[in-house]
């Protein structure tokens, strides 16, 4: 199958196909995975730079683990050490990277927009890390992937999104792809915590009761409150948000025998997540998602690179 | 000197005149219109073809100086001016320093008479510093020349201060012009709020932020009796409150920019452009079509442009982090002659009454006429000139233009301010003006 792209920023840009063919990809890289020796030669020779603007734990982990296992050279760049704390511009710093002669950038920036602009001014292949609250393209492959590997398919499939929607770059594009793939979503939040037009993310349903909307949900999402990124105060207290929107043990009644429960991490536990539902041997799947981050990022780096099929 | 133009056709609605006649200059004033006009000794300019009407007034527009000039200065703003056909311009006091005291109005004024290409009139802050605490000097301004009050840029927050501004404000006469602009509600928004801020992630910057500060200017004019005018009116929603607030006979005037009716928040498009990053934002294509409208039916007093320009530097900046405006002196005409004269929306009296007569009286400056003893301040347009917008042809230090690319039909060709060009044939002369 054809995989006609070079960057991973808008995931509105990937059809049911496109999709379907990183799962796929990721699959097969799940089997190097198991391995002892878990790296394959097939991206050797490749300079990729981890531009990190913003802090991140996981993602940028994840996505270094994902490169050194397919024998990529990386370049960590970001933090402190940044340019633009000296004053650099975006432009001139994303220049003189690309004067090193490399062939992608991984970038994560706290302001929406920064990927296109990175590809636009470098001419390599760019992957967006996350981007303000715009959109997190791996993210939503990850959260695809355990989706589909636990309940089989993710057409025809009632997913529930719950929390901060409005601050959530998750959702800027696990919400098109679930609807690229045929689910149907129903964001679950206060108003102050839903972006101004929900429709335009692609939501088929839009609540602010948890209790009712439980029973329908084959998959329930729920978002991390991300109290760095919280203009003015948009519930009253994290006891009233936890007692509305939480997922405990006391809602599990509400939900089917077979709902799972997904989680971009890091959790705050006893707010959105209690440890019962966290910890869920059946329902939780949020540990199998921090592994999918890994494979999906190699089946991105690899697919967007147009690496051998050597040594798979 | 003496000067003849002939076989122009000639339009002003302040004298019922819409035909090809000549007319005759002397020493900066019109001493006749009419046919077969005989010229003794002096210069004579055939200007067939084209249309001659009373001096073009942009009456909100950033000279960035003092203080920002790397972005642009009261030379290169009034050279881009007379480019786009304007004879003169009215800045806004968001400078560094702000445009507060008489002494700052004075440094403009002079420099303008020194370098400029057409007469600048000055708006002074209605607050010390535009910071919305303080009442001006707005008596010191207005003795050194200050047409009109305005904290352009930011918007007087509190409506305590802003009745202060227009009690005080009443004595000298002159409007005070509104930025609405609540800042509770915008907070740190950057395009409108909507579907598109939505899909791009970025902070909306609602229509109601606009509206109820429109709202509460009506209102305070109504119970000050100061003259209002609302800036650069952006949303369906504003233009109804002015058009009842005009209904209930307040005296209150407006202003829209021909970015708000030409492009709308689908021109930023997933590549996060931010020439289109302006304030108030682009908004919906229903909000332009009834801005356009209201344009049409007469709700709309005056066509400026918001003319801000920015250094190459601070627009290539990340979406968020680069700072609000474009450019607009330079496309003003032949986007409005384009988009609305040619295509019949709006007649050439509408154009003269919305970009030369209704903006000298909101900042009640002389009456400029195409008849005897008026001084002769002309703009010549050639209707049928097709060209395309570049950097190229910018006589502005910026080239933040959001309609880079586009093909116009129309545009001003010569500018005389006081009887002497300050462009002929689309060249900015040289020669000093006498102001």
């Amino acid at each position: 199958m054809a995989f006609n792209h070079k960057h991973l920023i808008d995931m509105r840009e990937y059809s049911a196909e496109d999709i379907t063919l990183l799962l796929d990809t990721a699959e097969r890289f799940k089997a190097i995975n198991e391995r002892r020796i878990k790296k394959v030669p097939v991206l050797k020779g490749y300079t990729i730079v981890n531009m990190f603007n913003e802090p991140s734990t996981r993602t940028r982990s994840s996505f270094e683990i994902a490169e050194k296992r397919l024998s990529c050279d990386t370049l960590n760049f970001g933090g402190s050490s940044t340019s633009t704390v000296k004053g650099e511009s975006l432009d001139d710093t994303v220049e003189t990277l690309c004067s090193y002669k490399i062939d992608m950038i991984v970038v994560r920036d706290k302001h929406a927009g920064v990927p296109q602009k990175v590809a636009r001014k470098s001419g390599v292949s760019v992957i967006d890390a996350g981007d303000g609250k715009h959109q997190h393209p791996t993210q939503a492959l990850l959260d695809l992937y355990s989706i589909r590997d636990h309940k089989g398919t993710i057409e025809g499939l009632n997913v529930g999104i719950v929390g901060d929607i409005n601050h959530s770059r998750v959702c800027g594009s696990l919400v098109p792809s679930l609807k690229t793939m045929g689910a149907k979503v129903t964001l679950i939040a206060p108003g102050t915590l839903l972006p101004p037009a929900p429709e335009a993310l692609g939501a088929d349903f839009v609540t602010s009761n948890l209790d009712e909307a439980l029973p329908e949900l084959d998959v329930v999402y729920m978002l991390r409150i991300q109290q760095e990124r919280l203009e003015g105060a948009p519930f009253p207290s994290l006891r009233e948000y936890s007692t509305l929107f939480g997922l405990n043990e006391r809602r599990e009644k509400l939900m089917r025998p077979d709902a799972i429960i997904c989680h971009p991490g890091p959790i705050n536990r006893g707010v959105e997540l209690d440890a019962y539902m966290a910890d869920h041997a059946q329902r939780s799947v949020i540990l199998d998602q921090v592994y999918a981050g890994v494979l999906v990022r190699m089946a991105a780096l690899y697919l967007l690179l147009g690496g051998s099929e050597e040594g798979m | 000197m003496a000067l003849l133009l002939k076989n122009a056709h000639v339009i002003d609605p302040q004298v019922g005149l819409n035909e090809v006649c000549e007319i005759l200059i002397r020493d900066g004033k019109i001493v006749e219109v009419g046919h077969d006009l005989n010229l003794e000794k002096g210069v004579e300019r055939d200007l067939g073809g084209k249309v001659v009407v009373p001096g073009l007034v942009d009456i909100h527009v950033h000279l960035r100086d003092p203080g920002q000039e790397y972005k642009e200065d009261i030379e290169t703003g009034t050279r881009a001016a007379a480019h786009g056909g304007f004879t003169d311009v009215c800045c806004m006091p968001n400078t560094n320093p702000i445009i507060d005291t008489g002494a700052v109005v004075e440094y403009v004024r002079s420099k303008a008479a020194r370098v400029g290409k057409c007469r600048v009139h000055v708006s002074g802050a209605c607050t010390k510093g535009e910071k919305g605490e303080a009442l001006s000097e707005m008596g010191d301004m207005v003795a050194h020349g200050a047409v009109m009050f305005t904290d352009d840029g930011r918007g007087v927050q509190d409506a305590g201060m802003m009745r202060r501004v227009m009690d005080y404000a009443v004595q000298f006469g002159k409007a005070v012009s509104s930025h609405c602009q609540d800042e509770g509600l915008v907070g740190s928004g950057q395009i409108n709020e909507g579907a598109v801020s939505t899909r791009l992630g970025l902070l909306g910057w609602p229509s109601a932020g606009e509206e109820i500060q429109i709202s509460r200017d009506i209102e305070i004019s109504a119970l000050t009796g100061c003259r209002l005018h609302i800036q650069h009116l952006s949303t369906a929603h504003g233009l109804d409150l002015v058009r009842r607030g005009k209904s209930d006979g307040v005296e209150v005037t407006c202003e829209v920019t021909p970015h708000h009716m030409f492009l709308t928040e689908e021109s930023i498009a997933e590549d996060y452009d931010t020439r289109f990053k302006v304030n108030p934002p682009l908004r919906s294509a229903e909000d332009a079509e009834a801005v356009i409208a209201g344009v049409v039916d007469g709700t709309v007093d005056c066509i400026v442009t918001d003319h801000a320009p920015h250094a190459d530097h601070e627009k290539a900046r990340e979406f968020e982090l680069a700072p609000f405006g474009m450019t607009g002196i330079e496309t003003s005409v032949g986007l409005v002659v384009s988009n609305l004269v040619n295509t019949g929306k709006i007649s050439w009296e509408r154009m003269v009454e919305l970009m030369s007569v209704n903006p000298r009286r909101i900042i009640g400056i002389e009456r400029v006429a195409i008849e005897p003893g008026c001084r002769a301040d002309l703009t010549v347009i050639d209707p049928d000139l097709k060209w395309t917008v570049t950097e190229d042809d910018f006589e502005s230090y910026a080239k933040n233009s959001g309609f880079l690319g586009w093909e116009l039909t129309g545009r001003a060709t010569d500018v005389y301010v006081g009887g002497y060009a300050t462009m002929q044939d689309g060249v900015i002369t040289d020669e000093p003006i006498h102001l």
